[in-house]
């Protein structure tokens, strides 16, 4: 059944574009960065490998908020919050991979020797196993939204209450991780790392791995929801957006597909924080910052809810204005993310996608 | 029920054994063996003091038509919301069939086991088109699962295309409900009701925002439904309820004022001081 209705998921065009994105990410961009000699004008530089790899993981938790925001109507204000949690579980892997090469010298992680800890607090046990971290980037975020949306949902706790809710949930998080003493590293959090899997992060090839992974996660999780959002489920979750009590009295519970959509969006978080952490070289609680999870909003909001690629673009889009605002007026870019936030909600309520789909249609006229 | 080993007479009915005069009661399904689809017994629903429903009872036959008439505040709405789950009454009783406890389930399980409701205001997915508004409302298994891996069985297909029909929407099956004229969302929302297959209709206001040829189309549709389905058709356009009733309940201040054919209803002197005589 699956197999069946894949190649349907995008037309020719789609595809094309998938292909060529592939082509770009897991090829070109690795080539030029490795075998190109570095005075070569065609040259990447590993600034920019990190800098496209970080915006490839900010657009998978865009793409993960379309999901629950733009189709099931859910908007959450701490998605921040199952991104970083992603990012702590891998960030424990890499904390211990240190070994005894840390300043302390110890087996333990660094923060632990200086808060004077004798031993690994029984939550971080088996971090040390990769398999195992694996597990927790996708678990941690996945229970934990899992239980907050059962109670939340079952009470039917909606729109602009849910959102606060999640606000307060991730700086509630963010807080207990700035103390030294719940042993994540306090305002620090994990950082130094050395290698991952054996493979050095200095490396320039564990680099452009790191690149590549980013890019055909961003593609599978793109296809995972595309799949998804075309499905019955799919249209279930657009129903309940819209008109919620009538899809009650269709006989449906729509509980469990509110649960499905916001923990599935919390695990995709969970990766992107993970495939995030050894390419940025740093985990620290504030990304959970409540302005971070607004954020991520925003860039799901300037692409175009509902679209599934609109996010991917408008996390690109916002990011890469970002990076060049941050060096030439750091002072500003609030205010400017704050005016692009009104500017869109005003002019472009469908984002990027909405302005190219009426470009489309007026040139078609 | 089982239990009640009579010892008269032991026949087998629909597989399942039946002894003496007692039944099974299949847990979760419609049972009608009594004649009654729908007990309200002393229903109250109490907001902020304010009694919506004040202790209102009210029978409905399996297979019958009836109309609930009464002038606004009157209860119309929450005795849906009642019946529907939405609200839950303060005391009272309210059973669907012989063995439903309305009080006890929440509104898709009560969707599920055959009550479906039009709501005053047409609501259908917007977003979604008529054909998809009909996919979503079939009477399929509706978990999570089933959603994900469904595919359109030539049996469904044919059954939304014959519910398309009777509705007259067929020509419009592509279009997004959203687009619809207020006169197709009735139809269309009528329809989605159709489609899940309930035993019990609730209708708030059908033929709100109808011509008078779609108000005749649909008290035809009505009366051809009763029998094989029970129908509350909650409405204020009085010829619509002449033309189709034939039981009348008359509300006023959350309880039943009158109850009986049109004519006894228009004569009866306290109906006509609270609403008819204004």
């Amino acid at each position: 059944m699956v197999i069946e209705r894949l190649p349907h998921l995008y037309g020719t065009k789609g595809w094309l574009v998938i292909a060529a994105f592939l082509a770009l990410v897991c090829v070109l961009m690795p080539a030029l960065y490795l075998a190109v000699p570095e005075d070569s004008p065609f040259h990447v530089p590993a600034w920019l490998i990190t800098l496209l790899g970080k915006i490839m993981c900010y657009a998978l938790v865009a793409l993960a908020m379309d999901l629950v925001w733009g189709y099931t109507g859910i908007l959450s204000l701490g998605h921040g919050l199952f991104f970083a949690l992603g990012g702590y579980a891998l960030g424990m892997y890499l904390m211990r991979m240190i070994g005894r090469e840390g300043e302390s010298g110890s087996e333990l992680p660094d923060f632990m020797v200086f808060l004077d800890w004798k031993e690994l607090p029984w939550y971080w046990a088996g971090t040390d196993q990769f398999w195992y971290c694996a597990l927790l980037i996708v678990l941690a975020p996945g229970l934990l939204a899992l239980v907050f949306g059962y109670f939340a949902f079952r009470s039917r706790i909606k729109g602009v209450y849910f959102s606060i809710i999640t606000q307060a949930l991730t700086f509630a998080a963010m807080l207990l991780f700035f103390r030294n003493d719940t042993g994540f590293g306090g305002n620090n959090g994990f950082t130094d790392f050395k290698r991952i899997l054996g493979f050095s992060l200095a490396d320039p090839a564990t680099k452009a791995t790191l690149f590549i992974a980013s890019g055909v996660t961003l593609i599978l999780a793109l296809l995972l929801c595309r799949y998804i959002v075309t499905s019955k489920l799919g249209r279930v979750l657009t129903a309940i957006r819209d008109t919620e009590s009538r899809v009650r009295f269709c006989g449906y519970n729509p509980l469990p597909y509110k649960l499905f959509a916001w923990t599935l969006s919390a695990m995709l978080c969970g990766i992107a924080g993970a495939l995030y952490v050894p390419q940025v070289g740093i985990i620290n609680p504030s990304e959970m910052s409540p302005a971070n999870s607004i954020e991520i909003a925003i860039w799901t909001a300037v692409g175009g809810r509902g679209t599934l690629v609109g996010p991917i673009i408008g996390a690109a889009l916002v990011n890469g204005a970002k990076s060049w605002f941050t060096v030439a007026f750091p002072e500003y870019w609030l205010y400017f993310l704050g005016l692009l936030f009104i500017l869109v909600t005003l002019f472009l309520p469908q984002g990027v996608m909405g302005l190219a789909q009426r470009l489309r249609s007026k040139c078609n006229t | 029920m089982q239990h009640m080993k009579a010892e008269l007479t032991t026949s087998e009915i629909d597989g399942s054994e039946v002894t003496g005069l007692a039944h099974v009661a299949t847990p979760g399904a419609l049972d009608l063996s009594h004649g009654t689809v729908l007990y309200l017994d002393a229903v109250t629903v109490s907001f902020d003091g304010f009694r919506a429903l004040n202790e209102l009872s009210l029978t409905v036959d399996a297979g019958e038509l009836r109309c609930i008439i009464g002038p606004n505040g009157a209860g119309k709405t929450t005795l849906m919301d009642v019946i529907t789950g939405k609200t839950r009454p303060d005391s009272g009783t309210a059973y669907f069939g012989q063995t439903l406890d309305l009080t006890r389930l929440n509104e898709h399980e009560i969707a599920g086991s055959g009550i479906g409701r039009k709501f005053q205001k047409p609501t259908v997915f917007e977003h979604h088109t008529v054909f998809e508004n009909l996919e979503l409302a079939i009477k399929v298994d509706k978990g999570i699962w089933t959603s994900l891996f469904w595919r359109l069985g030539a049996e469904q297909k044919d059954r939304i295309a014959a519910t398309l029909d009777l509705i007259g929407l067929s020509a419009l099956a592509g279009r997004e409900a959203g687009t619809l004229s207020h006169g197709q969302k009735q139809w269309l929302e009528i329809g989605m009701l159709l489609a899940q297959e309930p035993k019990l209709l609730l209708l708030d206001e059908p033929v709100a925002g109808m011509t008078d040829a779609e108000r005749e189309r649909t008290a035809e549709l009505f009366t051809s439904l009763a029998g094989e389905h029970s129908l509350i058709v909650v409405e204020h356009d009085m010829e619509f309820v002449t033309s189709i009733a034939r039981k009348v309940t008359v509300l006023h201040e959350g309880r039943v004022l009158a109850e009986g054919t049109m004519e006894h209803v228009q004569n009866n002197e306290q109906v006509i001081e609270v609403y008819l005589g204004r």
